[in-house]
């Protein structure tokens, strides 16, 4: 699957934790999932648990740790997949 | 490390499961007034129930309601919590429980029924929908004596093993 692909799929995921004075927009691949977007920790992992059912994967307790960005994301993803 | 070996086997042997609540119970990081745990009667890793006594004297019954003591909602939550997402969670981090633990209440939705007042004891029923990624989300209810529904709802927090 292409980075695009994965971000395309990814976004909505995101969007759906994002706080309410933080619009869609301002969502960019290097955003940081929770300094930039201020997503707190829980909700983060609600990301992930949406990301494991649309990709059909599962993330490790490493992943987690390595997990700061949208593109980290998606890198994991494709790792994943590979 | 010792320690842990012995609480781990309190908790998995059959013979002091009463020794294995106390270690739950002396790891939960509240004190009065803000304690709203008394006993265990069964945890397992998908579910725990308890018991909580609410003292006539609590800090919050002078001023909740002016001379009509009723139990807040956010202290039936708290209580709710402290049982079915706190001590569950103490359970099932095992050997990584200790006192370096945080702990933070992430998100609940909780609906109410019965009023509680000073005196009444209730018993909370948690069950556990995921531990991953130290998230515990569980679906929690409390009954009173008469085994009404006091309030059902659903207690997710983040339990993290040490400071980070």
């Amino acid at each position: 699957m292409t980075t695009e692909a994965i971000y395309t799929k990814l976004l909505p995921i995101v969007q759906t934790y994002l706080p309410e004075d933080v619009v869609v927009d301002q969502v960019s691949p290097d955003s940081d999932l929770t300094q930039e977007l201020n997503i707190n920790s829980a909700h983060l992992v609600d990301i992930i648990l949406d990301v494991e059912d649309e990709f059909d994967v599962e993330f490790a307790n490493e992943d987690m740790e390595n997990l700061r960005t949208m593109n980290d994301a998606i890198g994991i993803i494709q790792q994943k997949l590979s | 490390m010792d320690q842990w070996n012995r609480i781990k086997s309190r908790w998995r042997g059959k013979s002091s499961v009463m020794d294995g609540f106390k270690d739950i119970l002396a790891l939960l990081p509240y004190t009065g007034p803000f304690l709203f745990v008394d006993n265990l009667e069964s945890i397992s890793e998908n579910r725990v129930e308890g018991s909580y006594r609410f003292r006539e004297d609590e800090f919050f019954y002078k001023g909740h309601f002016k001379g009509n003591p009723v139990t807040p909602g956010v202290i039936l939550t708290e209580c709710m919590a402290q049982i079915g997402v706190v001590c569950l969670g103490i359970y099932l981090l095992s050997e990584k429980a200790s006192e370096e633990m945080q702990i933070a209440l992430s998100h609940n939705e909780v609906d109410f029924y019965k009023a509680v007042y000073p005196g009444e004891t209730v018993r909370v029923f948690s069950e556990k929908e995921y531990f991953r990624f130290n998230k515990l989300k569980c679906k929690v209810k409390m009954l009173n004596e008469k085994g009404e529904v006091v309030c059902k709802g659903s207690i997710s927090g983040m339990i993290v093993p040490q400071a980070i």
